[in-house]
């Protein structure tokens, strides 16, 4: 059993970084606009014609 | 519009030391909307950005300092067909959000800490079961415990401050028994994990945070969002003032406005602040002030108040109170003396948590003494007093109340109410009595034509379009009759006497009975009379205070929900009594002061009746705040918005009878949540007192508790209507 040693810290280091990217979408604004954000997809106003 | 819009009132630097302006946007209707607000914004002279926010319906603009008059945004806006109106997020706004995110960051880490603990646990309770080594459960302990307690420190901060505060304060609050119980928790896992137990509680404390941070956070999240929708009335409904500079008129926002200005008001246009007549003759109409629908003549030396209606010349008047100060003295004194003498009703939740927490603090108290006295050791006694502490720790009672009030504001919010005050739902339900106001309440705001149907139709639309080129009340009430918005060409206003225009080479004149040649009528009390002749023919239009269209149907609707209907209004006997004969109501009163109201809210409330006033007049205000609840609706003046515990939006009544009717369904669920909570904790202490109670009982109990009582809430929600 001793690969647990080495599973569970790296289990919970995945989490870890799962848990900040949460927290850095949080601060940057990415949840400020949850309507705008399903309509802008739609947009192709960044497409040259 | 010959006076140019200021906004630099509401323009703000930003860090990149750009001018930037946050607008609430009116017809924002679907996705298309946001490229397009975008795209022409974003044309205009030094424009670095221009971002809508399409949720609550606002545009953040950043232009060059210099480069740009922010007035240009608005007549872009205004040229995409849609309206923009400045605005400034209040400090409380902005706290909240702040609030909001500090939530979200603790929900994230509880959860993230909820989850791997558990991972860890299920782990534990299989292994107990088959063949895990010690040393491999008390590796598992230790991970748990070293995710579990910074987690906590972290996560627990929302409970831990509230219940310092509170205890500070030598009262409780439901979270001074979710502190202690998830501190000993943890406390006792670590000492069991120190010596090798089979059993820590890891999981169980830090589950409990996470389920209360989640329903906190969606609590926080409806009441950021109504807050929203209410800052973005609050702007669309700001108005501007025509202030002198030298000879020059100046459009600038109400917020502006200093005591000394002068100002120009307009026929039509509303007093934007309470002042001294300097020139000019007219006459206004003050019932958002008194609630008296007769118009006042005024001259020079008069003073008027803010939200009076213009109606006929133009005024020049002299700022004396501008801003907060708006008020009359009397009103102020009554609302003082209303708001000190209100006993709150004790909230449910503060009542269920007031009994609850030394009942619970002592059973487990008396669970350990138990224990100690029929020879156990001091460590198994102590350990079971926990665990009754773990497993009665209020999850489900901390949600029960918090989950219906945001389903229920939800529910309140698509029938157009927005609540001011959370616990405003709890006292909607026990009302039994309604009071209304009657002008701009039973009756619309405006004025309305009468009878449309018995006219003329040719001529009545020849006269509705004509109207579209006058402001004048009376004419904007005959405009609401147009089937077009397209005014005639080269229509004239004459000020205080009517509008003319040429219409297929015939003239049309609208106006007063001299302007169209014709003779006045005998005056009926309650009735305006506009005239219209058009070559040889001719029409009277009358025009008066109308009920809200659904007005007899939610009367009726609340007399079958068992409410006793009244109605305490400050204009004339004669104005007041056919309304109450038009909707059945027997109980009336008539040229009330504001101080006569609140006698008669007071009498009812010493009978022991819970009055639910509705109103909007600023003489409403005081009684607003003296009743046990109260309603406005959003074109009331701002001051009795204020005092209201909820707002009602739109030309209809019926907000009121759904508020009714969804507040006592939300309060129905309520009470129910808490004798679910009372029952679980019925059945389970007895199980904790003996000792009974392992982690895995503790988490399956709190778990299902938890989402019992929060699927039980959502019925709150109801059917349509």
């Amino acid at each position: 059993m001793n690969v647990l040693v080495y599973l569970v810290p790296l289990a919970l280091g995945l989490g870890l970084v799962g848990l900040f990217a949460f927290l850095w979408a949080l601060r940057s604004g990415q949840y400020s606009d949850m309507d705008g954000a399903a309509l802008r997809i739609l947009q192709d106003d960044d497409v040259e014609k | 519009m010959s006076a140019a819009l200021d906004l630099s009132l509401y323009a703000r630097p930003d860090d990149d030391g750009r001018l930037s302006l946050d607008l609430a946007v009116d017809g924002v209707t679907c996705g298309a909307c946001i490229g397009r607000i975008e795209g022409a914004v974003k044309q205009l002279p030094g424009v670095a950005e221009a971002r809508l926010n399409y949720t609550n319906r606002r545009l953040h603009v950043a232009w060059t300092q210099g480069a740009l008059e922010p007035s240009r945004i608005i007549e872009t806006l205004e040229a995409q067909g849609y309206h923009g109106h400045p605005f400034v997020a209040l400090r409380a706004e902005e706290e909240e959000a702040a609030e909001a995110r500090r939530l979200t960051r603790c929900v994230a880490v509880a959860g993230f800490a909820a989850m791997n603990i558990m991972l860890l646990s299920v782990s534990v309770w299989s292994g107990n079961v088959s063949d895990m080594t010690g040393e491999t459960r008390d590796f598992f302990h230790w991970a748990s415990a070293l995710i579990a307690l910074p987690a906590a420190a972290y996560a627990g901060r929302p409970f831990f401050a509230s219940a310092w505060r509170a205890l500070k304060a030598r009262s409780t609050n439901m979270d001074v028994p979710i502190s202690i119980g998830v501190t000993l928790a943890l406390g006792m896992s670590l000492v069991e994990t120190a010596h090798h137990a089979r059993e820590a509680y890891f999981d169980s404390a830090i589950m409990l945070l996470f389920f209360l941070l989640v329903g906190r956070a969606l609590e926080h999240a409806m009441r950021r969002r109504t807050r929203a929708v209410a800052g973005n009335l609050a702007a669309l409904k700001a108005e501007t003032a025509n202030r002198f500079a030298g000879d020059d008129l100046v459009t600038v926002p109400v917020a502006a406005l200093r005591a000394g200005d002068r100002l120009l008001v307009k026929p039509g246009e509303r007093v934007p602040a309470d002042g001294r007549i300097e020139a000019g003759r007219s006459e206004i109409d003050e019932s958002l002030i008194t609630g008296e629908t007769a118009r006042r003549a005024i001259a020079p030396g008069a003073i008027v108040y803010a939200g009076s209606l213009n109606y006929a010349g133009a005024l020049t008047l002299t700022v004396t109170a501008a801003g907060g100060a708006t008020l009359i003295d009397e009103i102020e004194t009554l609302l003082e003396k209303a708001a000190s003498a209100k006993s709150r009703a004790m909230r449910l939740a503060d009542r269920a948590s007031r009994i609850y927490a030394p009942v619970v603090h002592a059973t487990a108290a008396l669970t350990g003494i138990g224990w100690l006295l029929a020879g156990a050791s001091l460590h198994d006694a102590l350990v079971t007093a926990i665990a009754v502490l773990i497993i009665t720790c209020p999850c489900a009672l901390a949600l029960a109340i918090p989950a219906v009030q945001v389903v229920a504001s939800g529910a309140l919010f698509r029938a157009n109410v927005i609540l001011n005050a959370g616990d405003a739902i709890e006292r909607l339900a026990e009302a039994d009595v309604v009071v209304f106001d009657k002008t701009g309440t039973l009756t619309l705001p405006e004025p309305r034509v009468v009878a449309p149907g018995s006219l003329d139709p040719e001529l009545m639309q020849i006269a509705a379009r004509l109207a579209l080129s006058s402001r004048h009340p009376l004419a904007v009430a005959v405009a609401r009759e147009a089937a077009t918005r397209v005014p005639f060409d080269g229509a004239i206003e004459e000020t205080g006497r009517g509008v003319r225009a040429l219409v297929d080479g015939v003239e049309a004149r609208l106006g007063s009975a001299a302007f169209c040649g014709l003779d006045e009528p005998a005056s009926l009390p309650g009735l305006s009379h506009i005239y219209f002749a058009y070559g040889a023919r001719s029409l009277a239009v009358a025009v008066a205070q109308s009920l809200r269209p659904d007005a007899i149907e939610t009367v009726a609707r609340l007399r079958a929900l068992g409410l006793d209907l009244r109605i305490l209004s400050g204009d004339r006997a004669e104005a007041v009594a056919p309304v109450a004969k038009a909707l059945g109501i027997t109980s009336w009163g008539a040229a009330l002061t504001p101080a006569d109201k609140i006698s008669l809210i007071d009498n009812l409330k010493q009978i022991g009746r819970r009055v639910l006033m509705v109103g909007d007049g600023l003489n409403d205000a005081p009684s607003l705040a003296a009743a046990h609840v109260s309603l406005s609706p959003i074109s009331a003046a701002d001051l009795t918005q204020a005092q209201a515990d909820a707002v009602f939006l739109g030309e209809r009544l019926a907000p009121v009878a759904d508020a009714i009717v969804i507040a006592r369904r939300a309060r129905r669920r309520m009470s129910e949540n808490l004798w679910f909570a009372a029952t679980y904790n019925a059945i389970a202490v007895p199980f904790a007192i003996l000792g009974f109670v392992t982690p895995l009982i503790a988490a399956l109990a709190m778990s299902g508790s938890s989402l019992t009582v929060t699927l039980n809430a959502l019925r709150a929600r109801g059917g349509r209507r």
